[in-house]
């Protein structure tokens, strides 16, 4: 399929890939997912119980509600879920600078 | 002791540090050997004029008032960046191809060059910046007067007022050296840049320094710090749900729209491939800055003096403490934060302003823009040095107005909304393509309005919305009150304000982009921006640029000629002192070679022509509007060559054939005159001959003598009849023929011509005659409409060379003429020869030369004086002639 002859000047792009572009794409695709995964995870705390009596911006009024998520937990919870974000996005953009050469845009210079 | 004097040292060496730095990345960027200038983490660290003095200081202030919430306003540009493959690559990639100078000229550009749109968001720009560079000022007057607090000698300390006054007048100056050095058709400062990233470290460094001191100077770890946290007032998750999205929402558009982001993001930009490094490098930095800040700001709220001011924590802790070198490296991270973000945004809005206000206003005040030349340079220059001035006077002037107080605090909230009112129209604009220039007007101004209303008057307070509209709206209309609108209450001002700007100016932008119809260039504009990918190359680096040489120089080499352009090269290569060949193509070269180019195919031409090759840039609608036009006056020139090439060479086949026929005529001419002298030599020669022998031949017989003399006289006869001929078309040709005109019958004519030429003839040849259709009146000369008729019949009863030689005589009406047709049954006349068969002189055959070949110009001229014609008709299978006479003549004869 991919043989043809001499006159065809450019063949069709095969349908199926090779298994290793294959997963290169869809690691591509989850990289495009990491921001969704982001704001999912960064509206979690949305779900969290709001302290009783606590009256925002007003710190010093609330009493301990059942519960209620302490700030160090939700620090961790914060920066925990940031740290990972960042690392994930790392991995990709290493990982882009390999696919580049073979599923991004051509860049000049190469055949 | 820390003095205030030291401070201030320090500060003004940092400054000169700076200068330094900026200087010297921006000589190192002219030569263009400063590869790390142009570094992924360059780019990173100058997207950090995100954190300004406000994130610097005031995020401590904002953790100890509201907990958590700070940090939304780093998630949101950390989850835009994490994206970068939505949206940022997308706006870089058109920012770089469709040249983009600021955020007001992408919008613009993209709803077809609308200045209009241009103009609206420069002033909402300046409007929502103005106070945000107010805020700054005032970050580094606060942390001046602590230190002049704390010094005890605090008399030297020249006064709030005056310091915000230098500092600002510092600033503009900065801003000016450095922003407005050149005017770089890319926009690139790189020794702002540099500048910007030098401080972004300091900023960083000194935060994590202060951090470090608390976390494990002041508590004594994470666990213990981590404990002191959850037993201080903000011990607790309190954060507003509602509050929390609407921030990171606001934080992460903002990201996108703020001028001076864009301005480091897309315009700095040198390489698309560094956003792929930003993406997680910035969202790290970012991360950095944030995480001390809940341990500063609960251990400020424990240790220091119940009501301190918590937005100035990372300052005064480390004073408390009695770290005077850390509290100095925190006053420096926070004045660098500050600076940088006033330079930048001064120089943004600079820009904006000038290019769409000020100059278009300057150009219109000019009269006719028509005389364009490099003087306009200098004036774009002036006028950016002084609109940045103007900013920092705007700045400084709001600070004074508001009294630097807390009301400033929530201005960076304020100007975040008022600066995402942009967002719809870019985003729209980046992909949607039927988003039109009227949805953009109309989004922008609706959103603009209604953030005004809702937000920027209620929160400037000091009653600039008087309190009687606040409670019960204005004129008493309670659904319209500012901050519960459409009567829905009891929702957080900010979340108000944000819900009902974005969803109307998304609505009104939508709803009138789809009612509208764009512009042809909108439309163009729309295209090349939605479908970028589609037009525009890959990024390239400057790896290449060695290869984009060779491009170039075979580029030239085909338009300006080998050597011309190999000459132009070396000179170029010799004055960037580069040993190679070839030059560096840098900006310099570039236009140069741009310059030279232009010369030969135009400057549009060769501006698209540059671009492609060096790919900074794609050609844009305007690029092909001009090439269009060149190409059009070359089209125009080169068709006028064209009908002027045509022309003569009409004019040389004329002259080409006029030639022809003039050799024609003059070897008919020496054809006739050997043929003349022939006839009258050979008449001559008889007379001579017999009159000699009548002189010298005595004895000579009577009847010998009367037949010589008979001989003599009819050659004599000859001789006057030829000499007759002669004189006779000489009169005929002069003009000065006398004509007998009178009334007869054509047949008579006939008659008489048939009978005088056949009459005494050996084998007179058959003549056929229709003579009804003879019995024609005409007036004319008769005689010689005769002398005509009598010719054309010798002619033929002397060239027919058929068996049994017939001449038919056919007359017949054509319009208003009269045709009388000799056609004989012989072989003709040959078609080479029928051309010239009535020139003078002309003789068809040498054999059967009977007279001197003058018959036929004498018929002609003859037939032309008489308003008539003789032709030969061709096609038909013998000799054939046409007498043509005027019919009018002989109506009048009738």
């Amino acid at each position: 399929m991919t043989g043809a002859g001499n006159g065809v000047p450019a063949p069709p792009p095969p349908v199926f890939l090779e298994r290793q572009s294959y997963r290169r794409r869809r690691l591509m695709d989850a990289a495009r997912l990491l921001p969704l995964l982001g704001a999912l995870l960064f509206a979690v705390p949305l779900l969290w119980p709001a302290p009783k009596g606590a009256v925002v911006a007003e710190a010093g009024t609330m009493a301990d509600g059942p519960g209620a998520v302490t700030m160090s937990e939700a620090m961790v919870y914060v920066f925990g879920v940031w740290a990972v974000l960042i690392a994930l996005c790392a991995l990709f953009g290493i990982g882009a600078r390999y696919w580049g050469q073979n599923d991004g845009p051509p860049g000049p210079g190469q055949g | 002791m820390a003095t205030l004097n030291l401070l201030v040292i320090v500060c003004l060496g940092y400054v000169a540090l700076l200068f330094f730095v900026a200087f010297a990345a921006d000589r190192l960027a002219v030569t263009g050997r400063s590869t790390w200038l142009r570094s992924p983490l360059i780019y990173t660290l100058s997207l950090s004029i995100y954190c300004t003095g406000w994130t610097f200081y005031g995020a401590v202030g904002y953790a100890a008032r509201s907990g958590l919430e700070y940090v939304t306003i780093y998630l949101g540009p950390t989850l835009v960046m994490i994206g970068w493959w939505w949206g940022l690559r997308k706006l870089v990639r058109i920012g770089r191809s469709q040249r983009v100078t600021s955020i007001a000229d992408l919008i613009s550009s993209r709803y077809g060059k609308s200045n209009t749109l241009a103009i609206c968001v420069t002033i909402l720009a300046v409007i929502s910046i103005t106070p945000y560079i107010a805020l700054q000022l005032q970050s580094i007057t606060l942390s001046f007067a602590i230190f002049a607090e704390a010094d005890p000698d605090s008399a030297s300390w020249i006064g709030r007022r005056a310091t915000v006054f230098w500092v600002a007048a510092g600033l503009a100056v900065f801003a000016t050296l450095f922003g407005t050095r050149n005017l770089d058709a890319n926009e690139r400062h790189h020794g702002v840049v540099t500048a910007v990233a030098l401080e972004a470290v300091v900023k960083l460094f000194a935060l994590l320094a202060v951090g470090v001191f608390v976390v494990w100077g002041l508590s004594g770890g994470v666990v213990q710090t981590m404990a002191r946290i959850d037993a201080s007032d903000i011990g607790q998750w309190q954060v507003h749900g509602g509050r929390w999205s609407a921030i990171t929402f606001l934080a992460a558009s903002a990201f996108v729209c703020l001028p001076r982001m864009f301005q480091v993001m897309v315009v700095e930009n040198d390489d698309e491939r560094h956003l792929r490094v930003a993406a997680w490098a910035f969202p790290l930095y970012l991360l950095l800055m944030s995480l001390f800040v809940v341990p500063i700001a609960a251990v400020g709220l424990d240790v220091l003096p119940e009501g301190s001011n918590p937005d100035l924590f990372v300052l005064t802790l480390p004073l408390a403490e009695g770290r005077e070198g850390l509290a100095m490296l925190s006053f420096l991270g926070g004045f660098s934060s500050a600076t940088s973000m006033v330079i930048v945004a001064a120089m943004a809005l600079s820009t904006m302003l000038s290019n769409h206000i000020v100059m278009p206003i300057w150009l219109q005040v000019k009269g006719s823009g028509a005389s364009f030349s490099g003087d306009v340079r200098h004036i774009v220059l002036l006028s950016r040095r002084l609109s940045i001035a103007g900013i920092m006077a705007l700045g400084y002037f709001y600070y004074e107005l508001s009294g630097g107080g807390a009301a400033l605090a929530s201005i960076g909230l304020i100007a975040f909304a008022g600066i995402a009112q942009i967002l719809p129209a870019l985003v729209g604009g980046l992909f949607w393509r039927g988003a039109t220039r009227t949805g953009a007007l109309m989004g922008l101004t609706v959103g603009f309005v209604l953030w005004v209303y809702t937000l920027l008057l209620p929160g400037l307070g000091g009653g600039v919305m008087p309190d009687a509209v606040m409670q019960n709206g204005p004129l008493g209309i309670g659904w319209l009150r500012p901050q519960a609108l459409f009567g829905i209450t009891g929702i957080d001002p900010i979340v108000h304000s944000v819900m009902w700007s974005m969803v109307l100016n998304a609505g009104a932008f939508c709803a009138a982009s789809l009612a509208s119809f764009p512009s042809p260039i909108e439309r163009l504009q729309g295209a090349q921006f939605v479908n970028v990918f589609d037009h525009s190359a890959g990024p390239r680096g400057w790896t290449g640029s060695v290869a984009q040489s060779e491009d170039l120089m075979i580029m030239s080499q085909r338009i300006l000629g080998a050597r011309e352009a190999q000459a132009l090269f070396h000179r170029e290569a010799e004055l960037q002192g580069s040993r190679r060949a070839l030059p560096e193509p840098n900006p310099a070269f570039l236009e140069t070679l741009e310059r030279e180019l232009s010369g030969s195919v135009g400057t549009a031409t060769a501006h698209a022509m540059i671009g492609q090759i060096v790919g900074g840039s794609s050609v844009s609608v305007e690029d092909l509007l001009a090439v269009a036009d060149e190409s059009a006056q070359l089209l125009e020139y080169s068709s006028q060559l064209e009908v002027k090439s045509t022309e003569l060479s009409r004019t040389a086949r004329q002259l080409r054939d006029a030639n022809e026929k003039l050799t024609q005529i003059s070897v008919q001419k020496d054809a006739f005159l050997s043929q003349v002298s022939h006839e009258l030599r050979t008449p001559m020669t008889s007379i001579r001959a017999f009159s000699e022998i009548l002189r010298d031949t005595d004895g000579l017989e009577p009847q010998e003598q009367t037949r010589y003399a008979t001989i003599i006289h009819s050659e004599a006869l000859r001789l006057t009849r030829l000499l007759d001929d002669l004189l006779d078309l000489t009169v005929l040709e002069s003009g000065e023929v006398s004509l007998n005109m009178r009334s007869g019958s054509l047949g008579d004519v006939l008659d008489h011509a048939v009978s005088t030429t056949l009459t005494g003839v050996e084998a007179p040849l058959t003549v056929r005659r229709r003579t009804g259709s003879e019995r024609i009146e005409i007036h004319s000369d008769l005689d010689r409409l005769a002398q005509v008729f009598i010719n054309l019949i010798a002619n033929a009863q002397k060239y027919c060379d058929a068996d049994r030689p017939e001449l038919t005589i056919s007359v017949h009406h054509v319009g208003d003429q009269i045709m009388v047709d000799f056609i004989d049954n012989g072989s003709g006349i040959e078609p080479q020869a029928q051309d010239f068969v009535f020139e003078k002189f002309a003789r068809v055959s040498v054999e059967k030369a009977g007279g001197a070949g003058l018959g036929l110009a004498i018929c002609r001229e003859i037939m032309q004086r008489l308003g008539g014609n003789v032709v030969y008709l061709k096609g038909q299978p013998g000799g054939a002639f046409r007498v043509i006479l005027p019919e009018t003549r002989a109506l009048a004869a009738q």
